[in-house]
């Protein structure tokens, strides 16, 4: 037998709907708008290649930084308990809240000639502004929280008792760590990875700001969007779309196990 | 075997203050307290999860308060087992193996020995997802065992059981207690698990020991309100001394031993304090008539609260002796405690 749904019961469909709408609407539009011959256009175009291309180049790259540094912090974070540890986390969550194009001027402030920082880079022939090293650098800014944070909710859901029987019964931390908190945490760290990767490849306001050229994807669309208009901006858009969505199934897909864990 | 010493520990929140224990070599010794009493913390001080802030551990004769946990030696039995999900059966149970390497070969042999001995022989290949719970305790005690740890703590092993599988474990618990000759630290706040496998135990509130000693001397005979509250003592009151009397409220009890100096408490298990509705033919020396006040369903006994002039008593009544005598409230009734029954400290 059915029961009857209730105004609130409504309510909650009726909100669903709408959020799913605004979601994909614009996407779909977007979608349905350039003609195959446009994508196929904008797929030989070498600009709308080599942007792309940037952009995953440089957001990977942003990825192994965060996996090398932030899989450590992440750990500690989800592990010990210390004073001031909530005004650590929040910390990290910072670059989240900072405006974007604010991010890019600090860092260029700070890479810039007059500062030590920006000498010493100087000297050892690092430029920020304008290269890829610039971009890598925000890319990294930008997408280190989300992966500390998968990584920590990640680390933070091995029980820590199953750390402590593995050092009872004789392995030592680092021991403990790759045969306990790794296997059973892998997963997350990928995760976190993938959510970094995925937050640089679609950053725009840093990097307008630091690197211009070499122009990523999100760049170039904002250029032909300005220089020749929406219908010249959609293809790329697309193309990015779908770059973006083809993470976010690789996410979807290892982030859920083959089986359900008890 | 393991002697802990003057052991003080700071957390945000929460101090275990002046722990001193002793279990001798092939012991079995309860740590009982309420919840949030700070029992695993000293579980997990002995096995170097938390530092002390000072106070020595000793194992085995050998200091080991600035030891990791990898040094000491020391076995755990969790009360939700923590089995390594991503390993089999057998692997979990071999985890600790590697790190035993001069006990390596016989460790190897005693595999199978153990398996046998939990009855794990069936499942060595399995997956540890889908053993029922009491798999699950033997797999973690198996894996405990079998790198011969000097002393194993159990942390509530058996409170996640099924009542049905709790006492099958328990009782192998015994058994392999016994057989190997193991120290064992429990904690837990099951007293069955303490009168069947325990001799010695420690009454702990508040981050702080009540009472240490013997299981009997525990339960029999409390040292502080809390312990006796705690071990079921339902009437618990502070005493005035008179020669072979006791006095609370207007109520003087009549007792069996002098009590010494610097005793002021007085304690009767509800069991203890029994009702009748006729005088006693034999003239008792602890009797007053009291009005019972209410009546509480306890499953298989009744909990009645009787008051005699201005002090209030529990008593527990068997449902089947209710049967013939089943007071009401307001009714007045006899209610005697023999003198062995009052317990003071």
């Amino acid at each position: 037998m059915r029961t009857r749904l209730d105004p609130f019961g409504w309510l909650t469909y009726f909100c669903a709907f709408t959020v799913l709408a605004f979601i994909f609407l614009p996407l779909l539009e977007m979608f349905s708008q350039p003609t195959a011959e446009d994508l196929w256009e904008a797929l030989k175009d070498k600009d709308v290649a080599r942007a792309i291309w940037l952009s995953i180049y440089a957001s990977g790259l942003a990825a192994l930084i965060s996996l090398v540094f932030g899989t450590p912090f992440a750990y500690l974070l989800a592990r010990k308990e210390f004073p001031g540890k909530k005004l650590l986390e929040s910390a990290v969550d910072l670059p989240i809240m900072i405006p974007h194009p604010v991010i890019g001027i600090a860092v260029l402030s700070l890479a810039g000639a007059g500062h030590p920082i920006g000498n010493f880079l100087g000297e050892i022939g690092v430029r920020i502004m304008g290269s890829v090293t610039g971009l890598v650098v925000v890319l990294t800014f930008v997408g280190l929280p989300f992966h500390i944070n998968a990584v920590r909710t990640g680390f933070a859901a091995v029980p820590a008792r199953m750390e402590n029987v593995s050092r009872s019964l004789g392995a030592g931390l680092a021991q403990t760590f790759f045969r306990i908190t790794l296997p059973l945490a892998w997963r997350s760290i990928l995760v976190g990875m993938i959510m970094c990767l995925a937050r640089a490849i679609s950053e725009f306001g840093a990097v307008v700001i630091v690197a211009y050229h070499p122009m990523t994807a999100p760049v170039l669309i904002y250029e032909r969007f300005t220089a020749y208009g929406l219908k010249y901006s959609q293809p790329v858009a697309v193309w990015l779309i779908v770059v973006s969505l083809l993470l976010f199934v690789l996410l979807r897909v290892l982030s859920t196990p083959r089986k359900a864990r008890a | 075997m393991i002697n802990v010493k003057g052991l003080n520990l700071r957390l945000p929140g929460f101090n275990l203050r002046d722990i001193d224990l002793n279990v001798g070599r092939g012991g079995f010794f309860a740590l009982i307290g309420p919840t949030g009493a700070g029992k695993t913390l000293v579980l997990e001080a002995i096995t170097g999860l938390v530092k002390p802030f000072s106070g020595r551990i000793h194992i085995n004769g050998r200091e080991v308060t600035g030891l990791p946990p990898e040094k000491r030696g020391v076995g755990i039995v969790y009360q939700d087992c923590a089995l390594f999900p991503h390993l089999k059966v057998r692997a979990n149970i071999s985890y600790g193996l590697r790190y035993h390497r001069s006990e390596m070969p016989a460790a190897e042999k005693r595999l199978p020995e153990l398996a046998a001995r939990l009855g794990l022989e069936r499942i060595l290949d399995r997956g540890v997802e889908n053993l029922s719970g009491g798999e699950r305790q033997r797999v973690a005690l198996a894996r405990a065992l079998l790198v011969n740890p000097k002393v194993l703590l159990l942390d509530e092993p058996l409170s996640a059981l099924d009542p049905n599988f709790r006492e099958d474990i328990r009782s192998m618990l015994g058994q392999i207690h016994r057989e190997m000759g193991l120290t064992c630290l429990m904690v837990t706040h099951d007293f069955a698990e303490v009168f069947v496998l325990a001799q010695e135990a420690a009454v702990i509130s508040q981050g702080r020991l009540e009472q240490t000693g013997s299981v009997q001397d525990i339960f029999e005979r409390p040292s502080t309100p809390f312990v006796a509250e705690f071990v079921g003592m339902k009437n618990v009151f502070p005493a005035r001394f008179t020669g072979q009397a006791a006095l609370v409220e207007d109520v003087a009890f009549q007792i069996e031993a002098r009590p010494a100096p610097g005793q002021g408490y007085l304690a009767i298990r509800p069991e203890n304090v029994s009702l009748s509705r006729r005088t006693l033919e034999v003239a008792h020396r602890n009797a007053w008539p009291g009005q019972v006040l209410g009546l509480a369903d306890r499953g298989i006994w009744y909990e009645i609260e009787v008051r005699i002039k201005g002090l209030s008593l529990k008593s527990f009544l068997p449902k089947s002796s209710l049967l013939e005598t089943r007071p009401f409230p307001g009714e007045t009734v006899i209610v005697t405690v023999s003198p062995q029954a009052v317990h003071v400290f």
